[in-house]
């Protein structure tokens, strides 16, 4: 049932350039399924480990920042009078770098951060990535300061017998953002379902308890944010290569803000909750812009985070599952009275 | 040495502020064991009542101030018996969302009703800093330095001399045994909502008219806040004082010997380099309130 529905969910995805022409529309798909990727990597971390992360954008910013600076090479100056000189690679390098430097952050920061948990935890991550934001406004050197790595090349694949594919189109990089988000859902499903997943959870639900039957929380957190930093870094490589420009505003806190309003809504600690709250709030602005003025749009969305947690506090998909969890039981429940049984059928 | 020791001037005029900022959300963040995201909302809020009353009421700059800080006390009350009171057992990630949520909301309110174009306030000082020798200080920042100390004072006072706040110190050890002794702890939480907010208010309002006023100042002071909090240990005010002067002196330093592009990186390599090495607070002796 549930393979099915993902199926479908995939094949629906993968058909809507057949029928939708209108680029403006396009984009906006193609930057919402860049945004859930990092959603469902932040949800990784929130939804089943329990850790908010409020720096996430760090990672989907330092993945855009790798991958541009792999592809368009640089020359900066560091202490001491040395120099890295770096010559242009291709993208699709620069994409794997991404994940492996954003990886490689989220170790630094899980070691860092896993001492402390809760808000101090929050707090860290938050630190985490204003510092990152500050030195890339600052080393201008390297990341060109507030004037924007600008140019970014777009992905290139080498395709057997075909030649090399650059993915320049909105078409070409549609399928190119669904191929990975439909990666990383996997990847994640792969995860949460198996002994480290379970080992996660535990670690959620009761830390004492856990640690008593021999989960070692250090390894089993740190391990999760490096994969949720890795697959937020590919997020961020994947934005740096489709919109070509990417400055220090890309760690604007209000971005890890807009991923955690996605996770939140849809229902943390589900894998559909992501998708779901992230095509709700990726195509709002859409809808909203000829209504709203992007002012009001904001303040709608603090409200809608604010109802959301009074209303639905699990979010939408488990808040549904259970509905309609309760509706099946109910009707099974009440089977063996003869007459209800009847009425049922009648119903159905 | 003259740079220095102008650097150490600038250093008490931001610290005051800062320890304002520090001590209302240390009390927050101490008693309700809520993030309150809100703070630097607050913040924004007091400079801009400034900007409102002296500019647009035409009211006296002096009396601004104490219409900022009643200002801040009841938006913080109102943002408690709203949002807070309801929520009241949820679990910190919940609060904390929430206080986000009201954060965006309140922000983009600024932004929406003020304008992004940032604005000054004109004070009643004479523009000549006043010299002392080798350094030199405006006249504002003396009365703002002035100002905060006495809120600090005040706030000091309130919390260890007054029936008010020896019933928030009991609150803060333990609500449970302070309900049982007659403590009415909703009030208490509402009370230092408030007063944490009205804290906040006025750092704005004394900050505001020493740089410029815009609908994000509020991000990095609660950033700041957050960081004086952490340094000063949880509830602790001594604490907080300390910490908004620590956060300050580096921020001037950073800024005069490093670079100024990374002053306000300062505060989130405190909170980094405290929570790795004194995740307690580097005054955490007893962590309690006063």
């Amino acid at each position: 049932m549930r393979t099915v529905v993902a199926i479908l969910t995939v094949v629906a995805f993968a058909s809507v350039p057949l029928w939708l022409r209108d680029p403006y529309l396009m984009n906006a798909l193609i930057t919402t399924g860049i945004f859930i990727i990092g959603a469902m990597s932040l949800n990784l971390l929130l939804g089943f480990t329990g850790q908010l992360s409020l720096g996430h954008i760090a990672f989907f910013g330092i993945g855009a920042y790798v991958s541009a600076l792999t592809s368009l090479g640089f020359d900066a100056g560091l202490p001491f009078g040395f120099r890295i000189v770096h010559e242009p690679w291709p993208p699709i390098i620069g994409f794997v770098l991404a994940i492996v430097v954003a990886g490689l952050c989220g170790y630094l920061v899980g070691l860092l951060s896993f001492r402390v948990r809760g808000a101090y935890f929050v707090i860290v991550t938050i630190s985490f990535a204003e510092v990152v934001r500050l030195v890339a406004l600052n080393w201008v050197e390297l990341t060109q300061g507030p004037l924007a790595l600008t140019n970014i090349p777009s992905i290139t694949i080498g395709m057997p017998g075909l030649g090399d594919l650059t993915l320049r189109t909105k078409l070409q990089n549609y399928y190119l953002v669904l191929a990975v988000a439909v990666i990383a859902y996997v990847l994640i499903s792969r995860l949460v379902h198996s002994h480290f997943g379970r080992a996660m959870r535990g670690l959620m639900e009761n830390e004492t308890l856990a640690v008593s039957v021999g989960i070692d929380v250090t390894k089993t957190l740190t391990l999760a944010a490096v994969i949720s930093a890795g697959i937020a870094g590919a997020a961020g490589s994947l934005y740096a290569h489709y919109i070509r420009i990417i400055d220090p505003e890309v760690f604007a806190f209000i971005n890890t803000v807009t991923m955690v309003i996605m996770v939140i809504t849809g229902g943390k600690g589900s894998l559909a909750g992501p998708v779901v709250g992230g095509m709700i709030f990726g195509l709002l602005p859409v809808f909203l812009r000829p209504v709203m003025a992007p002012e009001a749009q904001w303040i709608a969305y603090g409200g809608v985070l604010i109802v959301i947690l009074f209303v639905l506090p699990r979010g939408i998909v488990p808040s549904l599952a259970q509905r309609f969890a309760k509706r099946r039981s109910r009707v099974e429940a009440v089977a063996p009275v003869a007459f209800v049984k009847r009425d049922a059928k009648e119903h159905a | 040495m003259s740079e220095f020791l102008q650097h150490l001037i600038n250093m008490l005029v931001l610290g005051g502020t800062y320890a304002l900022l520090g001590i209302g959300l240390t009390l927050i963040f101490g008693i309700m064991n809520v993030v309150n995201f809100t703070h630097g909302v607050l913040y924004t809020f007091g400079a801009y009542i400034m900007f409102i009353v002296v500019h647009q009421l035409g009211v006296n700059f002096f009396l601004a101030l104490p219409l900022a800080v009643v200002a801040g006390w009841l938006l913080g009350a109102a943002i408690e018996l709203i949002l807070l009171r309801p929520l009241r057992g949820s679990d910190i990630d919940t609060t904390m969302l929430v206080m986000i949520g009201a954060w965006i909301a309140m922000q983009s309110g600024a932004l929406w009703i003020w304008g992004g174009v940032a604005k000054s306030v004109t004070t009643p000082f004479p523009e000549a800093p006043l010299v002392l020798g080798p350094v030199s200080v405006s006249w504002l920042r003396l009365f703002v330095l002035a100002a905060a100390a006495m809120l600090i004072v005040v706030t000091y006072l309130l919390i260890n001399r007054t029936k008010l706040g020896c019933a928030m110190r009991a609150t803060f050890q333990d609500h449970d045994t302070a309900s049982l002794m007659g403590v009415n702890v909703d009030m208490i939480y509402t009370s230092t909502f408030a007063i944490g907010s009205s804290l906040a208010a006025a750092a704005g309002a004394l900050l505001g008219p020493v740089y410029v006023i815009f609908p994000q100042m509020g991000d990095l002071a609660a950033v700041k806040a957050f960081a004086i909090v952490i340094l000063g240990g949880l509830g602790n005010i001594t604490g907080a004082v300390i910490g908004g002067f620590i956060l300050a002196l580096a921020e001037e330093l950073g800024a005069g010997y490093v670079s100024s592009g990374y002053r306000d990186a300062m505060g989130f390599l405190i909170i980094i380099a405290v929570l790795i090495f004194k995740p307690t607070g580097l005054f955490a002796r007893s962590e309690r309130v006063g």
